[in-house]
């Protein structure tokens, strides 16, 4: 059968293939508000969720969004939003409450150029640092940074996996490259995609503690309308689930939403290596500029340099593990990034200085070319 | 066992310690004990309500209540009950807010939900006053008002929330103070009642932070100016505007019967699942085979 008769082959757009991965992961709620480059998500759920018993709502503004979003995961859906820059910085604080109170949800952020309203229809990677940094107050996050539009279905269902099994928020970081871009996409075969789901708890609704945080087991949710009532909030709260003041419950408990996500940054760790065995200079990069990264390493190599690529997919928790392991070959390692300089940070700590990191930014609103990063690559060389 | 210890101690939850956080005198344990002998009489099982708040002293009234329970961040009550209400259709959600929670930091969500009339119940604490942070002016202070960020007279007018519910568009609005408990009660129960977005201003009073400011000698004299300065929507029909001056009214505003958000959506998907168009059953059969690449089984909100 040619391509075009078989109707598993699409072509499909980065911001259609995070709702056809929503879909697939039994997503059955969707807050948002309009936003570019991020809308053709909304408008994707929009269509699509009535036909299979689901919910869209169109919300006053962000914060309305991802506030209905935690809601409605807290009386049993599976629920995501989406947006960009301005709206993430407005979604920071009730993603605090996500963090504290471990509610699952999926917040996809198709990054867009510039703080401020910026530069709507270009690309950026400038929301690394906020994703894990911008709501206040100690916690942790899970980000996720697709390069394909195949990547895109993949990692949203991985997303909402990974909230449903670690009750946390996850923040799927596209640019508006990565979302805009149209690829042909042949659809795997049915049940390809394993999405985990949270527990829910069994016994007696009096002995139910739904924000206990012993060893690394994350607490069973129930759900409003079930069983088991409970409470929820943005107080620092007790196993119960109640406000408590009491410093060793409030440091247990601060330990326990930082921990129980930065000590699984191995077994988050997702990565895609391109000729690393033998590199001396090594491209760390995500998104769409690791697409640009991979063009670059092969130009290298045709001109005699040994380059290769480590494509995180699993920005948050950043693993150092494979970094470690491959610094003491390498004579350079170059972060290319749409941005001023965010992840190249991470990149500094975790090698802490047995290879030298060098930053390479791009913050015009447009892509790397690979020539621009094999003409760095080689004056790092060189020098 | 009275009446009213047996409602408080199958409606408040077991294991939080009283008393509640509010000061003495404090008009907000007449609201919350009013909803609960309405909850009581209405023999609505705990597990199907769940009680939203966003921030301040009445956002701490989840904490007692015993049904299902959010306490969410300031002002964002109304957003995070659309989402469990969507979620969860069958449950009675009541959203618990202050005047500074509802109508300054909440206020685009309060306008917006009132025109959705999604079925949640808006209970609106309105003491004119920041309780929790120690007494700032906010959208129902009066005009000439003193609060602590208004140290020689609110500058600013007042916000009417009533008048702004329905003037949104909500289906269902009444307002009554803590000094009328009986209107109170029977004004809960309506709004519970009521299918749509229905929203219960309920003045009350905050003597620490207000009353002491404004020149109240004590609570009761609080309670004393309601009783004085309100008057029944029947009643002010025949007052001039003179007359009316400084007092607010009581009573149900709006009562309209219109179809509610989640009715209207369920009815739509309802169509689309059987709509024989090809268009539609083209979408049905695309979203069939998206569905299916996950590995778990099709799940439904409630």
């Amino acid at each position: 059968m040619s391509a075009r008769a078989n109707k598993d082959v699409k072509v499909l757009q980065g911001n259609e293939a995070c709702a056809i991965g929503a879909i697939a992961a039994g997503v059955n709620f969707f807050a948002g508000y309009p936003i570019t480059p991020s809308s053709e998500v909304a408008e994707f759920m929009a269509r699509h969720l009535p036909l299979i018993g689901g919910r869209f709502i169109q919300m006053e503004d962000e914060i309305a969004s991802i506030a209905a979003i935690i809601g409605a995961s807290i009386a049993g859906s599976r629920s995501m939003t989406a947006t960009s820059g301005p709206g993430f910085s407005l979604m920071q604080e009730n993603l605090g409450l996500a963090c504290l109170a471990e509610i699952p949800c999926v917040i996809i952020n198709v990054q867009r150029a510039g703080p401020s309203t910026g530069l709507p229809t270009q690309p950026a990677q400038a929301d690394v640092m906020q994703t894990r940094w911008g709501t206040h107050g100690d916690h942790a996050i899970i980000a996720l940074a697709p390069s394909t539009v195949l990547e895109c279905i993949e990692l949203t269902v991985t997303s909402v996996s990974l909230s449903e099994k670690y009750r946390t928020p996850v923040v799927l970081l596209l640019d508006e490259v990565i979302g805009h871009m149209r690829e042909s996409v042949t659809l795997p075969a049915a049940g390809s995609y394993h999405c985990d789901s949270r527990t829910v708890p069994e016994g007696d609704e009096e002995d139910y503690r739904p924000a206990a945080c012993v060893g690394d087991e994350v607490a069973t949710l129930a759900r409003f309308g079930g069983p088991h009532r409970f409470h929820v909030t943005g107080l620092t709260h007790d196993p119960h689930g109640f406000p408590t003041m009491v410093p060793h419950e409030v440091d247990a408990k601060i330990h326990w939403i930082v921990e129980k996500i930065e000590s699984r940054a191995d077994q988050l760790a997702m990565n895609e290596e391109f000729m690393v065995e033998d590199c001396e200079v090594l491209l760390f990069s995500y998104g769409s500029t690791a697409r640009v990264a991979k063009a670059s390493v092969r130009q290298l190599r045709d001109q005699g340099i040994k380059a290769g690529l480590l494509r995180v997919k699993t920005i948050w928790p950043l693993s150092g593990k494979r970094l470690k392991e491959l610094a003491p070959q390498l004579k350079t390692i170059v972060v290319p990034e749409m941005n001023m300089g965010q992840l190249v940070l991470e990149v500094e700590r975790i090698v802490a200085g047995v290879a030298p990191v060098r930053h390479l930014g791009r913050v015009d609103g447009r892509l790397f070319t690979p020539d621009q990063i094999t003409e760095f690559v080689r004056g790092e060389v060189s020098a | 066992m009275s009446k009213a210890i047996e409602t408080a101690r199958t409606y408040l939850k077991p294991h939080k310690k009283l008393p509640t956080v509010w000061c003495g005198g404090c008009g907000l344990g007449v609201i919350m004990s009013s909803l609960l002998r309405v909850i009581s009489k209405l023999e609505i099982p705990k597990n199907d309500i769940a009680t939203v708040s966003g921030i301040g002293c009445t956002g701490r009234m989840p904490t007692y209540v015993d049904s299902n329970t959010l306490h969410t961040t300031h002002g964002r009550a109304l957003a995070f009950a659309t989402g469990v209400k969507l979620a969860s259709p069958k449950l009675h959600v009541i959203a618990a807010m202050g005047d500074g929670d509802a109508l300054a930091i909440g206020g685009n969500h309060f306008i917006h939900a009132c025109r959705r009339n999604i079925d949640i119940t808006a209970i609106v604490a309105n003491n004119c006053i920041y309780g929790m942070t120690g007494g700032q002016y906010s959208p129902t202070t009066p005009h000439g008002k003193r609060g602590t960020t208004a140290p020689y007279g609110n500058v600013e007018h007042e916000f009417d929330a009533s008048a702004l519910a329905a003037g949104a568009g909500a289906s269902f609005v009444a307002r009554t103070s803590v000094y009328h408990v009986r209107e109170l009660d029977k004004l809960l129960e309506a709004a519970i009642k009521h299918r749509g977005f229905s929203v219960v201003e309920v003045m009350s009073n905050c003597y620490t932070s207000y009353g002491r400011l404004n020149k109240y000698k004590s609570p009761v004299d609080m309670f004393r100016w309601m009783k004085e300065n309100s008057v029944t929507l029947k009643q002010a029909e025949t007052m001039s505007p003179e007359e009316l001056e400084g007092k607010f009214t009581r009573g149900v505003f709006v009562e309209n019967y219109m179809p509610e958000f989640i009715q209207v959506y369920d009815a739509l998907a309802e169509q689309l699942t059987t709509d024989s168009a090809a268009a539609v059953s083209q979408l049905r059969e695309t979203i069939k085979r998206y569905e299916q690449l996950g590995d778990r089984l099709k799940t439904r909100v409630g």
